[in-house]
């Protein structure tokens, strides 16, 4: 084949729910999806990570809180601080700020209610490997499903990550009372990012909206890239 | 030892629950002017004094029991037993 899939992991966490749409949408954009299981202390060979979302160990204390100590954890670490690519959704978002992979830290909805509809979002950088085949400010349709996803950090940092480029998504429309509208951030080093809206549920035409692939496709790309310069 | 450690959101953080139960007590008829939710951990520790018992609290509220960027802590100690 001349163009390899590549390996992209889905870790499963106790209370994981969008671990299988997520391991079904990477294989829909020409993927290998591996499952890999929250207790496991190593992760398989692997192009790239999702981290997705859910309510991991009933989100018990804080949202992400307890995941962030499971062994797979720990391996997701190591493989961002040698320049793998992760990409959390959700919950997966919320781990990786109690992780301190990602600035920040979600929470719950200004509103106080669970919000559960497609939301306009603004891709505010198309340079990251999240988002390559996005345009500059386009406007993408994705729903969100949470409870606590309402990004906070504080005045002095958020100056600081807006001229670093860190923020790659915002709502275009009001949604959960997020500091600046922020839907997604990427780190210092670009290989990982977060958002709190769902592209592996805006895959295919027949959900309403496919923009999600772009987001998912643009991963899959970058983790081809990967695949091929180690091979 | 017991511990007890009461977990706050920072002055200036937005507390919607807060502002929910604030609201809801003016219904009742209370005169109450603002309202803040936060949590409370009760712990048994097992430590041979006071300091070392609240040093290694103290280790757990950084750790895992508050978020830094939105909460603060406060530890009580009591001697078990008598």
């Amino acid at each position: 084949m001349s163009s390899p899939q590549p390996r992209i992991g889905v870790v499963t966490f106790p209370g994981s729910q969008d671990d299988r749409d997520a391991l079904w949408a990477l294989a829909a954009l020409d993927a290998e999806p591996v499952p890999v299981w929250h207790a496991d202390d190593d992760l398989p060979d692997l192009d790239a990570v999702v981290l997705p979302g859910g309510f991991s160990y009933g989100d018990y204390l804080r949202c992400g809180a307890i995941a962030r100590f499971s062994p797979a954890m720990a391996a997701v670490a190591e493989f961002a601080a040698g320049g793998g690519l992760v990409l959390g959704i959700c919950n997966g978002f919320q781990i990786l700020c109690e992780a301190g992979l990602l600035p920040g830290v979600l929470r719950p909805n200004e509103s106080l209610s669970f919000i559960c509809r497609d939301v306009r979002i603004r891709v505010e950088r198309s340079d990251t490997p999240f988002t390559t085949r996005c345009e500059p400010d386009e406007e993408l349709v994705i729903p969100v499903k949470h409870g606590e996803g309402s990004w906070f950090v504080p005045d002095h940092d958020l100056a600081e990550l807006e001229a670093r480029g860190a923020v790659v998504l915002r709502y275009a429309e009001p949604c959960n009372g997020s500091v600046a509208d922020v839907a997604g951030v990427v780190n210092p080093a670009g290989n990982v990012m977060g958002l709190m809206p769902h592209p592996e549920h805006a895959v295919d035409p027949l959900l309403g909206s496919s923009d999600g692939a772009l987001i998912l496709a643009s991963l899959v790309d970058a983790a081809r890239d990967r695949a091929l310069a180690a091979a | 030892m017991k511990a007890t450690v009461l977990v706050r959101p920072k002055h200036g953080i937005l507390d919607p629950q807060g502002e929910a139960v604030e609201s809801s007590l003016r219904q009742l008829g209370f005169a109450v002017d603002g309202a803040r939710i936060g949590r409370v951990v009760d712990l048994d520790v097992e430590a041979d004094d006071a300091a070392s018992a609240r040093a290694e609290v103290e280790r757990m509220c950084e750790q895992l029991l508050a978020n830094p960027l939105i909460e603060s802590y406060e530890i009580e100690l009591a001697e078990t037993g008598a």
